[in-house]
């Protein structure tokens, strides 16, 4: 994202540059320069006109005082007689001539304090051929130019052959220049964000000007966000305040006109050049914006616990399009469908994918596919076929949509999105195997979709299609799918053989994740192949090697960043989901969107049910129908489908397509969204537990899984664990030696979970050793899940601590050294507090364990016997019991 | 094969073995079928030669404690009915049977039975608590001769401590019971038995 925007700025210096050579290039053939002096002279007196008209006008951003002559295109503004006369000058703030003063009259005019101390440097002490290049950087230092106004009247016919040529060049450059723009706004990434040079906009200094209404709104949008999004709060305002405060003089000066011309031997102070920074200057603001909204959002009490996030940041993003709209009276910028699958997309389900529970998610495979591709499918041509059905239905407004296109549409609104789907279930918590099925059928359906999208665009372009076309299309589902695949799964592996070899650069080494991963996005984009998949398997391919490969401290930077830019990418793109609502091109029609929404709802139920009567006769264990009903509730619709929606072809009622999109997205992201986390609570749908890796847990969830590949070989019967078990052996002899360094190799995931608790201890006991000597060691005694909180949050605070024991120093090394006494110091004083919290819960377990010895005192009567007969069976029941206990402590 | 086993099997027999054990007509032929084709002495029971002509099991690092798990103690025959008994421990426990309080024995496939199971195959001496050693057998056998007697015996004690509550230095069924509390053993603990 950052690196568009850098390319444009390098674009846009290129111009600058261009300009410049050319004007100073002409200028040197010129006479002198008291000619280009008497030009200044009368762009002056225009000046001070113009600009006070300017200043009248600045607010409205579509009218100009001024316009800009381009070739092709009339000049609809009525012909201003000093326009004709010279004065291009005024009104091209980026065309920088050498030679020419800056405008007092601008000055005089200006409100800013900030311009210009009053430094007069008397013009006619300029030497003739005084450097040229030093005046590029000069601007703002007034200059009294009426000094020479009688002397350089005389050259009036000498002024008009350099303003005739001033002109031709900077006619070819714009021309030039706004050909580029408009190449460059179309692919653009944030295609909304930089608004295109409009058909109608007068000029630069328009478009400009256009702009910075824009980052105004966008920044008093701060405010109201914030205002509405937390009540109590006010950090995060305090530091945007003083941006808020220093930008508008800089907006205005620009605004006012004032060209960057320069002035030989005058050193300028202050200078303004917005047109250099825009477009990375608009994506940090929006960024910005988005981020605070999501602050906001956290620190306003209770709001976060009654409306999910994703709501909220919708209605920030409303809110920003409804006042953006109110100011322009036109349509607030979309999110382009590139921006959202080329740069925000990706790191989500990057994320995703790094972080997904591998085990669980493989062990549920076959469900989440089963459901992915059959249940997408289910819904497509359910929802497609049913709506066109309506569509006949009522001819009369309806009429003229196709089958075809009732399909396509169908083929996009069936697909549930991981975006919404993770931003609602990370905040409710329920089981593991409830969360995967829906997340990772949320995951994997992409592909599924965007192929039947495909598909069916192409169907719409035939002329006619045949049975063959439809088998055709059936075989490109698996190839998208399996391409994706095998694309992610080869990334992952080079990524993995390249952290092999990043010992020596640690630094750079959590880039390669990012690299690669990103890679095969492209790369499987480009091949038309389901990038999702691609990138969910890179990540899952690469995880456990590159874990291995590369230090603690990496590792968690590679999890930060993996957080920040999905939890970033996720947050605009709700806010934006939310502006683009604000929309021109709406087309409302009730019996569709009605029709629609509950189609939806119906076929996605329908086909839940019926998958899972399917699934349940195979899995061990079952989903229950209270899952069912939440994997059925929980098909969140989200960006993909607007994304897609704005990608259709044009025909008649495509708006009425985006308005029913935007309504269903709304609907399902408000209403279901918001509903299905009391809906769990009430339902009692099984939750997660706590899952907190312990030595013990991991040596028995080993002896278990070898006990029951054991068991499967006894039965004869070939399940996951015989291929689990096969996979780990060829992991093992294979893939781990060539992918892994030599010295890690031969850790296994006990020893490396044991690793990792010791360090917590070591950190934990070492912390309680400086604090509070008093505290006995507590080396005998088990840990209580709150105390391994306690440990753990204590070892975020100090990690750092005993990260940069390692003495190493070059000039790549974050510098830690300086920083770490501070550190040290805060974390006295945090763990001061960490360790009255530890002794509270200290006190808190002693209760616990008081009443824990009642249960462990009373008699354990099966475990004497070998393998329970009938005759144990009475002695069972009390132990039960006891369990249940033990269990509810 | 098939046909043999069922001919061979009475239909009183599997009447009780399926009251026993919960598992369905259809499962248990089929797993007759299978306990006659690792039968190889074709004298109705199984030896611990018999299992270990199992490829697999012959490389998995428990086998041996596993085919242990089979035999009753001082014996080194099992038949079906107690092949059954010891597979029934690895059913999925289904829905209906959770609800059943009124059951009069606990099911061999409850949580408390699957763990058990498992707290038995540590546990060599039968004294119902294991022992430092004991662990670290089935450490060694799990791990791997990669790590070091040290940092294998640190292991082994950072486990008993966060096991232990009563100060014994040995983990106890109920200890091991409450350290897995937060695993769901259930669905973990069970395999999926073809009807």
């Amino acid at each position: 994202m950052l690196g568009e925007g850098f390319l444009r700025v390098l674009n846009y210096r290129d111009d600058d540059t261009t300009v410049d050579k050319k004007s100073k290039s002409n200028r040197t053939e010129e006479v002198g320069l008291d000619k280009s002096r008497s030009g200044r002279n009368i762009t002056t007196q225009l000046n001070d006109q113009s600009s006070t008209g300017l200043q009248r006008v600045a607010p409205v951003p579509n009218q100009s005082p001024s316009g800009l002559l381009i070739p092709g295109r009339p000049m609809n503004l009525s012909p201003d007689p000093l326009l004709v006369d010279c004065s291009l000058l005024v009104h091209y703030p980026d065309l920088q001539v050498a030679d020419s003063g800056p405008i007092p009259a601008a000055h005089s005019n200006s409100p800013l304090p900030l311009i210009s101390p009053p430094i007069t440097v008397p013009v006619q002490s300029v030497p003739p051929n005084s450097d040229p290049e030093q005046g590029y950087l000069a601007m703002g230092s007034s200059v009294n130019i009426s000094l020479d106004v009688p002397e350089l009247r005389t050259n009036s016919v000498l002024n008009g052959i350099l303003e005739k040529k001033l002109e031709e060049v900077y006619l070819q450059h714009l021309t030039e220049n706004l050909a580029r723009c408009h190449s460059n706004f179309g692919n653009s990434l944030l295609h909304g964000l930089v608004p295109p040079p409009q058909p109608n906009s007068q000029g630069l200094e328009d478009s400009v000007e256009e702009l910075w209404l824009q980052v105004r709104m966008v920044f008093s949008l701060f405010f109201t966000c914030l205002l509405v999004g937390c009540s109590g709060l006010t950090p995060p305002v305090d530091l945007s305040e003083p941006q808020i405060v220093h930008s508008p003089p800089g907006h205005n000066s620009s605004n006012e006109g004032v060209p960057f011309v320069d002035v030989p031997l005058a050193l300028g102070m202050f200078s303004v050049d917005f047109h250099h920074v825009q477009a990375p200057f608009e994506i940090v603001l929006w960024i910005m914006l988005a981020s605070l909204a999501k602050l906001g959002f956290h620190w306003s009490g209770r709001v976060p616990a009654v409306v999910p996030e994703s709501c909220l940041l919708i209605m920030v993003g409303l809110l920003v399009g409804g006042v953006i709209y109110g100011v322009r009276h036109s349509a607030p910028p979309t999110l382009s469908a590139d921006a959202f699958f080329l740069f925000l997309l990706p790191p989500i389900v990057l994320d995703a994918g790094y972080f997904l529970p591998g085990r669980l998610f493989f062990e549920n495979l076959g469900t989440i596919l089963w459901y992915a591709v059959l249940g997408t499918l289910w819904n497509v041509l359910g929802i497609g076929l049913s709506l066109y059905g309506v569509c006949l239905l009522c001819p009369s407004s309806l009429g003229d949509v196709s089958l075809l296109h009732c399909l396509l549409f169908g083929s996009l609104i069936a697909a549930v999105d991981p975006v919404a789907v993770l931003s609602v279930f990370q905040e409710m918590h329920v089981n593991e195997q409830l969360h995967i099925l829906v997340f990772g059928e949320s995951l994997l359906n992409d592909a599924v979709t965007v192929v039947l999208y495909q598909l069916f665009e192409s169907f719409l372009r035939l002329p006619s299609v045949s049975g063959l076309d439809v088998l055709l299309g059936g075989c490109r589902v698996l190839l998208v799918g399996f391409g994706g695949l095998f694309v992610g799964l080869f990334f992952g592996l080079v990524a993995a053989l390249t952290s092999r070899f990043t010992s020596r650069v640690p630094v750079i080494a959590p880039l390669f994740v990012f690299l690669y991963s990103y890679l095969s996005y492209l790369t499987s984009e480009m091949l038309h192949l389901s990038g999702i998949t691609a990138i969910v398997t890179c990540a899952v391919t690469m995880k456990q090697y590159v874990e291995a490969n590369v230090s603690e401290r990496c590792n968690s930077s590679i999890q930060y960043f993996l957080k920040m830019w999905s939890s970033v990418s996720e947050t605009l793109i709700f806010i934006f989901l939310g502006v683009s609502t604000i929309q021109d091109v709406h087309m409302w029609s009730w019996t569709f969107v009605c029709a629609t929404l509950l189609l939806c709802l119906l076929w996605r139920a329908s086909g839940v049910l019926l998958l899972t009567a399917v699934v349940n006769k195979v899995r061990r264990n079952k989903v229950t129908f209270r899952d069912q009903f939440i994997i059925a509730y929980g098909g969140l619709r989200g960006a993909i489908c607007f994304s897609l929606v704005f990608l259709i072809d044009d025909f008649p009622k495509k708006r009425l397509f985006i308005t029913t999109t935007i309504i269903v997205i709304l609907f399902t992201v408000f209403v279901q969204g918001m509903t299905i986390k009391p809906l769990v609570e009430l339902l009692d749908v099984k939750r997660k537990k706590r899952a907190l890796p312990t030595v013990s847990e991991e040596i028995h969830s080993r002896l278990i899984d070898h006990l029951l590949a054991g068991i499967e070989d006894v039965v004869g019967y070939w399940g996951q664990h015989y291929w689990k078990d096969k996979f780990e052996q060829f992991n093992r002899k294979f893939l781990r030696r060539f992918l892994i360094r030599e010295e890690q190799q031969n850790r296994s995931s006990i020893l490396r979970v044991y690793q990792e608790l010791e360090r917590r201890d070591q950190g934990a006991n070492r912390e309680t050793a400086i604090q509070a000597r008093t505290v006995p060691q507590t080396s005998s005694r088990p840990l209580l899940p709150e105390e391994m909180d306690s440990i753990r949050r204590i070892l975020s605070r100090n990690l750092h601590n005993f990260n940069s024991r390692m003495p190493a120093y070059s000039r790549h090394t974050l510098h830690q050294d300086r920083t770490l006494q501070r550190h040290q110091s805060l974390g006295k004083r945090d763990t001061q507090m960490e360790e009255a919290e530890f002794n509270g819960l200290q006190n808190l377990r002693r209760g616990l364990r008081r009443s824990h010895t009642v249960c462990a005192i009373t008699p354990r009567p099966a475990s004497q016997d070998s393998i329970p007969e009938e005759n144990v069976s009475p002695k069972l029941e009390p132990k039960k019991h006891l369990s249940f206990d033990i269990e509810r402590l | 094969m098939g046909s043999r086993a069922s001919t061979l099997l009475r239909e009183e027999e599997i009447e009780e073995i399926k009251k026993e054990t919960g598992f369905s007509h259809s499962q248990i032929t089929r797993l007759y079928s299978r306990f006659t084709s690792l039968d190889k002495g074709e004298n109705g029971t199984l030896s611990r030669e018999d299992f270990q002509r199992i490829p697999e099991l012959a490389i998995n690092p428990l086998g041996d404690r596993i085919i242990n798990a089979f035999f009753p103690e001082s014996e080194d025959q099992v038949n079906f009915r107690g092949f059954m008994r010891t597979l029934a421990h690895f059913r999925p426990i289904e829905d209906n049977e959770k609800n059943k309080n009124a059951a009069p024995s606990e099911p061999l496939n409850s949580r408390t039975n699957k763990l058990l199971f498992a707290f038995r195959l540590y546990d060599l001496d039968r004294d119902d608590k294991i022992s430092r050693d004991e662990l670290l057998q089935v450490l060694r056998m799990m791990v791997g001769v990669n790590i070091s007697d040290e940092q294998l015996g640190s292991i082994a004690d950072r486990t008993i401590q966060e096991a232990d509550t009563n100060g014994d230095s040995s983990i106890s069924f109920n200890e091991f019971m409450k350290v897995l509390e937060k695993v769901d053993v259930e669905q973990k603990m069970s395999i999926r038995f073809l009807h």
